[in-house]
C-alpha cells in the first residue's frame, strides 16, 4: 500500500515529525487569523514557496494531491462573482489551498512510521486505561495488511456476481463483503490468541 | 479481546475498500461514495463502542499518509479542506448509529436503517455544515444549501445500510454483534 509521502528528498524530510505538525498547527491557526491583506497573502504563499523550493517533480506531486478541491474552488468563484464580492471569494479560495497544501506539505515530507511514532506517542498518556502502544500498533498493521485483502475479495465477489446473473452488481455484493470481513476477524483472532495474544 | 481488535481492524479495512468504489460525483464538490456507506455499517453491525473505534482507527490512517480517503485522498490536507466536519463526525455517526441498533429492540432492518439515518445523515450533517461553513467561508443556511444536493444519495446509502445489515442478520444470526 502505497503512502502519500514524496519519494523526492527536499530538507523538510529531515526535519522531526512532531515539529512539522506543530509548526502546522500553527500556521493554521495564523491563517485564519490575520485580517491584514498583505500580512496574510505574504503568510498564505509561505506553503507555496516551500514547495517550489522542492524542485519539479515534488510540485507536481504537491499539485495533484491539491485537485480535490477543484469542484469548491469553481463553487467558490461562481458564487462570489455572483454576489458580487470577488475580493472575499480570493481571501477565502487563497485560505483554504494554503491551508491544505500546508498540510499536505507535512504529510508528502514525513514517512509513514514517523507519523506512527508521533501517533504512538499522542496515545501514550491512554496506556494506564488499558491501551497499550503494541495493541494500537498491531491494529493499524492489520489494516493495512488487510485493505489489499478485502478489496480482492470484493472484487471476487463481483465477478462471481456477474458470472451467475445477467443484471450488473449493486449493492447485494456488499452482504458477502461484510461477512468475509467478519470472518477475516475471527480467524485473525484465532491466529493472535495462538501466538500469545495481543497485549 | 483479540476479536475486539481483529474486529475493528477489519471493519477499518472495510471502511478503506468501499472507498475504492468509484463514487458518483455530483455539483459542488463532495462526491456519492460508498464509504459513508461503510461508517454507517460500523455502527450497525458492530456496535456502537466498536464501530466508532473502528472509524478512529481508519481516520487516523488517513491522516497519517494513506490514501484510503475515497477518491484516494489522504494524509493532512483533506483534514484541512472543506469535508473536514464529515470526517470529524464519522466516528460519532458510527456510535450513534451503533447506539440505535443496541438499545431499540425493534427488528433489525428497521432499527439499523433509523440508526443509519439518525447517525449517518442527522449526526454526520450536523458536523459536516458547520465545518464546510467555516471552511468556505459561508453561513450555516448557506452551507446546508450547498450539501441539499447529496441528500437524496444519503437516503439511499439508509436503505442499503439496513438492507446490508438485516441480510447479515438473516444469514448469519450470530454475526451481528450489535445484536449479540
Amino acid at each position: 500500500m502505497l503512502t502519500l509521502t514524496s519519494p523526492v528528498e527536499t530538507p523538510l524530510h529531515g526535519v522531526r515529525a512532531g515539529v512539522k505538525l506543530a509548526a502546522l498547527c500553527g500556521f493554521t491557526v495564523v491563517l485564519f487569523w490575520l485580517k491584514n491583506p498583505i500580512s496574510f497573502a505574504l503568510a498564505a504563499l509561505i506553503p507555496f514557496s516551500m514547495i517550489a523550493s522542492g524542485g519539479p517533480v515534488f510540485a507536481r506531486h504537491a499539485l495533484r494531491m491539491l485537485r480535490p478541491l477543484w469542484p469548491f474552488l469553481v463553487l467558490l468563484a461562481l458564487w462570489h462573482w455572483w454576489t458580487d464580492d470577488l475580493a472575499q471569494g480570493a481571501t477565502i479560495t487563497l485560505r483554504l489551498i494554503s491551508a491544505v497544501a500546508a498540510a499536505n506539505l507535512v504529510t508528502m515530507t514525513t514517512r509513514l512510521s514517523d507519523m506512527l511514532a508521533v501517533i504512538e506517542v499522542l496515545l501514550a498518556p491512554l496506556a494506564r486505561f488499558g491501551l497499550p502502544p503494541r495493541r494500537v500498533a498491531l491494529t493499524f498493521a492489520l489494516v493495512i495488511r488487510f485493505i489489499p485483502v478485502l478489496a480482492g475479495r470484493l472484487t471476487q465477489i463481483t465477478e462471481a456476481f456477474t458470472a451467475r446473473s445477467r443484471r450488473k452488481p449493486r449493492w447485494r455484493v456488499l452482504v458477502p463483503a461484510t461477512l468475509a470481513a467478519l470472518d477475516d476477524a475471527d480467524h485473525v483472532a484465532e491466529a493472535l490468541r495462538a501466538r500469545g495474544g495481543a497485549g | 479481546m483479540e476479536r475486539n481488535l481483529t474486529h475493528i481492524a477489519l471493519f477499518a479495512a472495510l471502511v478503506a475498500v468501499l472507498g475504492l468504489v468509484p463514487p458518483i460525483m455530483l455539483g459542488s464538490g463532495v462526491p456519492i461514495t460508498a464509504q459513508s456507506l461503510g461508517i454507517m455499517l460500523c455502527g450497525t453491525v458492530l456496535g456502537a463502542r466498536k464501530g466508532a473505534l473502528a472509524v478512529l482507527v481508519f481516520l487516523a490512517l488517513v491522516a497519517v499518509g494513506l490514501p484510503i480517503l475515497s477518491g484516494g485522498r489522504g494524509g493532512l490536507g483533506v483534514f484541512a479542506g472543506p469535508s473536514v466536519g464529515f470526517l470529524l463526525g464519522f466516528p460519532i455517526a458510527a456510535f450513534v448509529a451503533g447506539l440505535v441498533m443496541e438499545r431499540w429492540t425493534a427488528p433489525v432492518g428497521l432499527a439499523a436503517g433509523v440508526g443509519a439515518a439518525l447517525g449517518g445523515v442527522i449526526v454526520l450533517y450536523a458536523f459536516g455544515i458547520p465545518g464546510m461553513a467555516v471552511m468556505l467561508g459561508k453561513t450555516l443556511p448557506e452551507a446546508a444549501l450547498l450539501i441539499a444536493a447529496y441528500l437524496p444519495g444519503d437516503a439511499i446509502k439508509v436503505v442499503l445500510a439496513a438492507l446490508i445489515t438485516r441480510g447479515i442478520a438473516q444469514m448469519r444470526p450470530g454475526a451481528l454483534l450489535s445484536r449479540p
